[in-house]
């Protein structure tokens, strides 16, 4: 018995073993010589230009520093790090002997044109959504536009098994879905146009989309939010911690000037994806985009301006108008408390101005008398003077002073000809010394 | 001819009785650490003590203070070791430095009248003294450890 289950596990494991060996086994692709490509159309070779800018492919495929397209840009995978490759069309270390066939295996299967799989640090899952016209126009312009270079890329930093190739074909199989970008009839034409490009080359997902442990973009939690090179890549659904939701013209903003007003800036890993990236696109595409980006978020009408957020937000941003109102207790902070201090007792010297006879007369000339000519040397406490404001304080800085002592320390009712008489006062000449 | 004490000479000077008391200081007697800021008495670096008290000398006519004692910077301690000014060269308070003899001067008053501040009568007392650079954390921070050194040496003292 046990013989008989030993041997029936052992023919399944090997049939499986033996099915996945076909299935991983990719063949290599003859390699084409440089010298014989044909000259593309430069129509073609123009839109390869937009679409590899919009998909970003510099952004990794070239370290800090290197050679456009030349590779070796270490991305940290959280499993290791992968070195970018050379996409230049170099012979040896670069694509150049790549096949328009071989190109367009490895960008939507990921398969090396010798045939070993790629890692799914390149989003092949997502150009596999794209049209082979669309991938064949990148091959086009990297053939034509971009300068061969020989760097050879670095050997990546996987810990066993993790860097064995063929493995990835069963990553593949499990979290790959290689079908092409299907239109979906409940949207519009545009709509579909913006999911096509932000499902396949602009490759939105690879950063906004969570991933599970084994590395792979959580389908049921698409555009969900993750964190990317220590940057938190916001989430493009309602869940987005806006306090104004996102509109298409928002994003439309946002992919071609790099900010939406109600939102931010294009900081970080997403800098250079709007900057040398997605605003290559004609506007329509951007439009697309905007309009698909701006239904993932949830809400796509109305304008922002009015929503209570926005309101509250400038309305907490603006001075405190009490500032200006306690103009008089802000100027006696700054030009009498230097002096006319005291903690809990009234010190001999320091006039507590709440108290002192001046501010609880019937009028406040005294008061005003003082603060304009102050005390010198001889009068009052011998030995200490008093500033006087007459030259330094206007009549209505002085009568906010005043006014202050008189209602906020004395607690009494405001003298009514105050002003009048701080400007009468004022108007007097200073006593002769 | 106009006479007071200032840092415990006796000096007299030649001035128009309306000559601010910091001219005076400044080009009479040739004491130029204390500074000219706004003059018009808001801002505080023009602060020297009068009679003990803090007093802004930019709008102080010379003749007011006919008669009395007058500390300035240079004065504030034989050795320039006044427990204000340790505190302020241990935390590194200035920046620019403009103020400081002012807020210096501002502050040596206030310890004396209040020994064991709070940070709000440091508040209070010092709003006077403006720093365009922005030291006031520093400031504080170098006033209670100011008033933490004579606290100590007191008692040790008593």
């Amino acid at each position: 018995m046990l013989k008989r289950v030993f041997w029936a596990t052992s023919a399944v494991i090997l049939i499986g073993a033996a099915g996945f060996g076909i299935y991983a086994y990719k063949p290599a692709i003859e390699p084409v010589d440089a010298n014989s490509r044909t000259a593309f159309d430069p129509e073609i070779v123009e839109k390869g230009r937009v679409l590899a800018a919009a998909g970003y492919c510099s952004e990794c495929h070239t370290a800090e520093g290197g050679p456009p397209f030349a590779g070796n840009y270490p991305m940290d995978t959280g499993f290791g790090t992968i070195y970018a490759t050379n996409l230049t069309p170099a012979k040896e270390t670069g694509i150049g002997s790549y096949s328009p066939e071989a190109f367009r295996r490895a960008m939507k299967e990921g398969v090396r044109r010798d045939g070993r799989h790629l890692f799914p640090a390149f989003p092949y899952n997502h150009f596999t959504k794209m049209s082979d016209e669309d991938v064949d126009a990148i091959y086009a312009y990297i053939m034509t536009e971009v300068p061969p270079v020989e760097l050879e890329t670095k050997e990546n930093e996987l810990p066993f098994p993790l860097d064995l190739r063929f493995l990835q074909a069963g990553w593949k199989l499990l979290f790959v879905d290689f079908d092409d970008y299907e239109v979906d009839q409940a949207h519009s034409e545009e709509w579909n146009r913006g999911a096509y490009l932000a499902e396949g080359l602009a490759h939105c997902g690879a950063c906004h989309t969570p991933r599970n442990p084994l590395g792979a973009e959580i389908e049921s939690d698409q555009y969900g939010g993750a964190q990317i090179n220590g940057w938190t890549a916001p989430a493009l659904t309602p869940r987005n911690a806006s306090a104004v939701p996102w509109t298409a013209a928002d994003f439309k903003s946002y992919l071609t000037e790099g900010v939406s007003a109600n939102h931010g800036i294009s900081a970080g890993p997403m800098g250079p994806v709007v900057h040398i990236g997605i605003r290559e696109l004609p506007e329509s595409d951007i439009d697309a985009l905007s309009l698909y980006l701006g239904e993932k978020s949830g809400t796509n009408n109305g304008d922002p301006v009015d929503t209570s957020a926005v309101v509250r937000s400038l309305e907490r941003g603006r001075p405190d108008p009490q500032y200006r109102k306690d103009q008089g207790e802000r100027l006696y902070a700054t030009a009498c408390a230097s002096c006319h201090y005291n903690t809990e007792q009234i010190a001999a010297g320091r006039p507590d101005l709440g108290i002192n006879s001046a501010t609880n007369l019937e009028t406040p000339d005294n008061l005003i008398h003082v603060i304009l000519d102050g005390v010198s040397g001889p009068e009052g406490i011998e030995g200490v003077v008093m500033p006087g404001f007459r030259d330094a304080l206007s009549p209505t800085e002085i009568t906010a002073i005043a006014a202050y002592l008189r209602d906020a320390r004395a607690n009494r009712p405001a003298w009514p000809d105050l002003a009048e008489t701080v400007t009468r006062l004022s108007n007097t000449a200073a006593p002769a010394e | 001819m106009i006479e007071f004490e200032i840092n415990g000479k006796p000096v007299s000077v030649d001035a128009d009785p309306d000559t601010p008391l910091l001219w005076a200081i400044r080009d009479e007697i040739g004491l130029t650490g204390t500074k000219f800021g706004c003059g018009i008495g808001m801002c505080g670096a023009c602060t020297v003590h009068v009679g003990g008290r803090a007093t802004r000398s930019c709008i102080t006519p010379v003749s007011a203070v006919e008669g009395t004692s007058i500390t300035t910077i240079e004065g504030l301690s034989a050795q320039d070791n006044h427990p204000v000014q340790e505190a302020w060269r241990n935390l590194r308070v200035p920046q620019c430095g403009y103020c400081q003899s002012g807020q210096i001067m501002q502050a040596a008053a206030l310890l004396q009248d209040i020994p064991a501040p709070t940070d709000e009568d440091i508040d209070a007392v010092m709003t006077g003294n403006l720093c365009r650079c922005m030291t006031y954390p520093r400031i504080r921070n170098a006033v209670r450890q100011a008033a933490a050194a004579m606290t100590q040496g007191n008692s040790d003292n008593g």
